[in-house]
């Protein structure tokens, strides 16, 4: 019975991953941050992921309070955090959220403001698109494990 | 701690983010390297013991004292090109520009490609320069490079130990230290500005001077396995 357990959830997260990759929310760099991970370094995927996190999030915040400044102009700025996110993006797997900062990117080098506004909304909502995805992944993980250890007591 | 660790490669890896610190460190652990992360240039520098003085803020900041720099052995210096203050590219030229650390080789990582900005690395003496986001396979272009520093160094301390015990002959250990060449600023190529430059991977990628630029932002190497989605294992 606790088999089973595992089995399903294992299913659930082949299938959530399956869909990630489908959907160009995820690229095979993901997997290959994966195999990064081993008994050496257990937990590197939900650390790395969760620094992504972080630092994306001031990324944003900034980002943010610049655009709706006013008298805003500094648009080599707005260049510079999305390079940071375009980066990080990347080496996590983030395709969808790496693409839309491009554009976003591509929107203040030609210091167009309206695009901007455009371009962080859309990122914006990329961005917490994949955080409830990974969120959710996490938690698929977390169960399996618990599963998996039920059916072998220690 | 590993006994092993002396003959492991050190690499001191440098860059402003935490996130790709984080990162290059778990990859050079993957490549059996030691590592030694720092957010800045400068902390680069105070670590391997060039502390000049610049701009100096620190009150704790190290005097520049040469230190015995086998003491700090690095085999290999990876850093980010963008970063505030120092970039990677002045990180670069003080390394090279310093005649006890001269020989170290120097790897620039960036998540821009900028065929002008690849060239001038190259042209200053960094051995290789990767777009981001780096790859397990771009670190194993390194051995080569760490390799011939470790056995330069040893090299040396044999010749010292030699001429130590022969009276005079001073001459002679010189003449027998074998010349290992490296990558020196007449052999590096400097290829086309071209944005669509083509790299071939090769069989034998460890010693290939062909993949000192990468210029294309997916791989097209043959050895990448492919994405497979029917029974994908995670590990959390």
């Amino acid at each position: 019975m606790l088999g089973l357990g595992v089995d399903r959830l294992q299913a659930d997260i082949n299938r959530l991953l399956a869909s990630l990759f489908h959907q160009g929310v995820l690229d095979e760099h993901f997997l290959q941050l994966q195999q990064l991970q081993d008994e050496t370094s257990p937990n590197f995927v939900y650390d790395v992921i969760n620094i992504y996190f972080d630092e994306s999030e001031k990324l944003l915040r900034n980002l943010r309070l610049l655009l709706m400044d006013r008298e805003f102009s500094d648009y080599k700025k707005i260049g510079l955090h999305l390079n940071q996110l375009v980066g990080s993006s990347s080496s996590i797997g983030a395709r969808r959220v790496r693409n839309v900062c491009v554009a976003f990117r591509s929107a203040s080098e030609l210091s167009n403001r309206p695009g901007c506004l455009r371009g962080l909304e859309v990122v914006e909502h990329e961005y917490h698109y994949l955080k409830n995805m990974m969120h959710e992944l996490f938690q698929l993980e977390q169960q399996r494990l618990l599963a998996a250890g039920v059916r072998y007591p220690i | 701690m590993g006994m092993a660790a002396e003959s492991q490669f050190h690499v001191l890896a440098v860059d402003d983010s935490l996130f790709d610190r984080k990162l290059i460190e778990r990859l050079l652990q993957k490549s059996s390297c030691q590592v030694t992360t720092v957010d800045s240039g400068s902390k680069a520098l105070e670590f391997l013991g060039l502390r000049q003085g610049i701009e100096s803020n620190d009150p704790n900041a190290l005097s520049t004292a040469p230190v015995n720099h086998q003491e700090v052995e690095v085999n290999l210096i990876i850093t980010d090109y963008c970063m505030p203050g120092m970039t990677g590219f002045d990180l670069l030229k003080k390394v090279k520009e310093s005649s006890a650390f001269k020989n170290i080789p120097v790897v620039i990582m960036s998540s821009e490609n900028v065929p002008a900005r690849i060239s001038r690395c190259l042209e200053e003496g960094a051995e290789e320069f990767f777009l981001k986001p780096v790859r397990l396979a771009d670190l194993n272009k390194l051995k080569p490079h760490m390799m011939k520093t470790k056995l330069k160094n040893q090299k040396l301390e044999e010749i010292e130990e030699l001429s130590k015990d022969e009276n005079g002959t001073v001459a002679a250990a010189a003449a027998v230290v074998p010349e290992i060449k490296g990558s020196t600023k007449a052999e590096i190529e400097v290829l086309p500005l071209q944005q669509d430059l083509l790299l071939v991977q090769q069989g034998d990628q460890t010693l290939s001077t062909n993949n000192k630029r990468k210029s294309m932002e997916e791989g097209i190497s043959t050895d990448r396995p492919r994405p497979r989605f029917d029974g994908i294992t995670t590990a959390v």
